[in-house]
């Protein structure tokens, strides 16, 4: 049974890794994107700040969102309409490697901590915000700081993000409990499945001003530099976004597109090279 | 894909045992929960009391008839909001039992099939040789219902281990959720979702095959 789950397997990669590389040997990624006269951007859609769906308009707004509308306005000119030339493709946590790697979107500007252990699947850009990860509860729970986390705390994260491994290193008593998306797991956090949400302090942020019974608490305990996500194959796609960022910083835009999300200055090392890139 | 990543995702075996342990758990308690909570309601609709009929028919067509994940949904996310203790249910918890009463709707009408298709004759002669009508359903309907019932609630067993992977979005800690976990966490898809089929697979087809064993040993 095995050996044929496993054949049917290596025939179906076969199949898909040839229509991959004779896409990809064609042209370079840029030169893709402008023959397709879009740019196919993958983003979240449940996090406040960073991508959040309004259900009213259907709009997509946040910090993710605006660099890539600035990202397909460098790429195809500024006096073309803005849906026109940008695609955005809601990614999740789980996702988002697999469908940069697949090629059905050309990047992902996803909140996505850059890792060692991702970097061996696809490659990430300069750091492009640095979050840490810190502590969600209700207004009056006793929990302060990490150190509160006991091991009759239930801890609600994320399938597939890098704080639940955090947590696991930061507080290895506490039970931690994993749900699909950022949405669902404030949800449960609201109706008393876990003490303490954790995640990076901007979604965090996000869901308090959504409802600001819930509080931040203890700090930040990590240091989470996000990249944007690029196949292993596109060097030159992911230097030109890094160019094309680093010119918005000197210009001084990037730092608009900032304050406007989070109501203050980027830090100084904003977009400080990704180290871990291999 | 390649043996690499196999190896990654083999590395978090013991993490697939545990899951796969949780849904065997879970799947058991279900199973036995729902046979026999499936087994009163069909006994409620053939008992001819007419109130207790409707009631149970009414049972059947609500939990047949909407999502399995809307009423797990509403066990863990909707019950907590009345704010009592004891509803606030795990994953774990409001998973067994959204199981429980979803399949045991289907086990209704299974068992219901089951005793509506032995002959009326049956009851007849029990009935006019002396045997009550409690002794003639113990003793002469039910025992024949039971055989034309089990291939059907075999399928509807192995039916329920599979659902059990609905536990996933509800933080149950079964194989889907540690499936899924280790998606996220290793950027692995293939092995992962291969692996835990195979998991899958040691549950079912042992109780596939007890099925067909079943049937063969009862058949007249």
């Amino acid at each position: 049974m095995l050996v044929m789950l496993l054949s049917v397997g290596i025939v179906l990669a076969a199949c898909g890794g040839k229509e991959s590389s004779n896409s990809n040997s064609n042209a370079s990624k840029l030169d893709q994107i402008k023959d397709r006269g879009k740019l196919v951007a993958g983003v979240k859609y449940d996090v406040n700040l960073f991508g959040l769906k309004d259900p009213k308009s259907g709009d997509v707004k946040g910090y993710d969102i605006d660099l890539m509308k600035a990202l397909a306005k460098h790429i195809f000119g500024k006096d073309k309409k803005i849906d026109d030339i940008l695609e955005l493709k809601q990614v999740n946590s789980k996702t988002r490697m697999e469908l940069v790697s697949s090629g059905d979107i050309d990047l992902a500007s996803a909140t996505a901590t850059i890792t060692e252990e991702r970097e061996q699947t696809v490659d990430f850009g300069n750091v492009y915000f640095i979050a840490g990860q810190s502590l969600l509860v209700p207004k009056d729970s006793k929990i302060k700081s990490v150190d509160d986390l006991g091991k009759d705390t239930v801890v609600i994260s994320v399938k597939g993000s890098t704080s639940e491994q955090n947590i696991k290193e930061a507080a290895p008593d506490a039970k931690v409990t994993l749900f699909d998306d950022y949405a669902q797991a404030f949800t449960a956090l609201k109706s008393g499945k876990g003490d303490v949400l954790t995640t990076d302090n901007a979604i965090l942020m996000g869901m308090h001003k959504q409802d600001p019974d819930y509080v931040l608490t203890g700090g930040l305990f990590t240091d989470e530099p996000y990249g944007m996500i690029f196949n292993q194959d596109d060097d030159e796609f992911r230097e030109y976004v890094n160019d094309f960022l680093n010119d918005m910083k000197e210009s001084g835009e990037l730092a608009k597109i900032y304050k406007k999300w989070f109501g203050e200055e980027p830090p100084e090392d904003i977009l400080k090279e990704n180290t871990m890139l291999k | 894909m390649d043996a690499q990543s196999f190896a990654t995702v083999f590395s978090h075996i013991d993490e697939y045992w545990s899951g796969f342990f949780r849904t065997l758990i879970t799947s058991l308690a279900a199973l036995v929960m729902s046979f026999i909570l499936g087994f009163t309601i069909a006994s409620l609709r053939v008992s001819g009391v007419k109130p207790l009929a409707f009631c149970a028919r009414w049972y059947v067509e609500f939990l047949r008839n909407t999502p399995l994940l809307v009423q797990i949904f509403f066990l863990y996310y909707a019950l907590p909001q009345l704010h009592i203790g004891f509803l606030n249910l795990s994953g774990f918890q409001a998973g067994m039992l959204g199981l429980t009463f979803y399949t045991a709707a289907y086990i209704a009408e299974i068992v219901r099939a089951g005793i509506q298709s032995v002959p009326k004759g049956q009851m007849e002669a029990a009935r006019s040789s002396g045997l009550s009508y409690y002794q003639a359903m113990v003793f002469i309907i039910l025992p024949q219902a039971f055989r034309i019932v089990i291939p059907p609630l075999g399928s509807q067993f192995i039916n329920l281990v599979k659902n059990s992977a609905v536990l996933t979005f509800f933080a149950g800690y079964d194989l889907m959720y540690v499936a899924d976990s280790l998606q996220g966490s290793t950027g692995q898809v293939f092995p992962v979702y291969i692996l835990a089929g195979v998991f899958y697979l040691i549950l079912t087809i042992p109780l596939s095959i007890l099925v067909n064993f079943l049937e063969r040993k009862l058949l007249v």
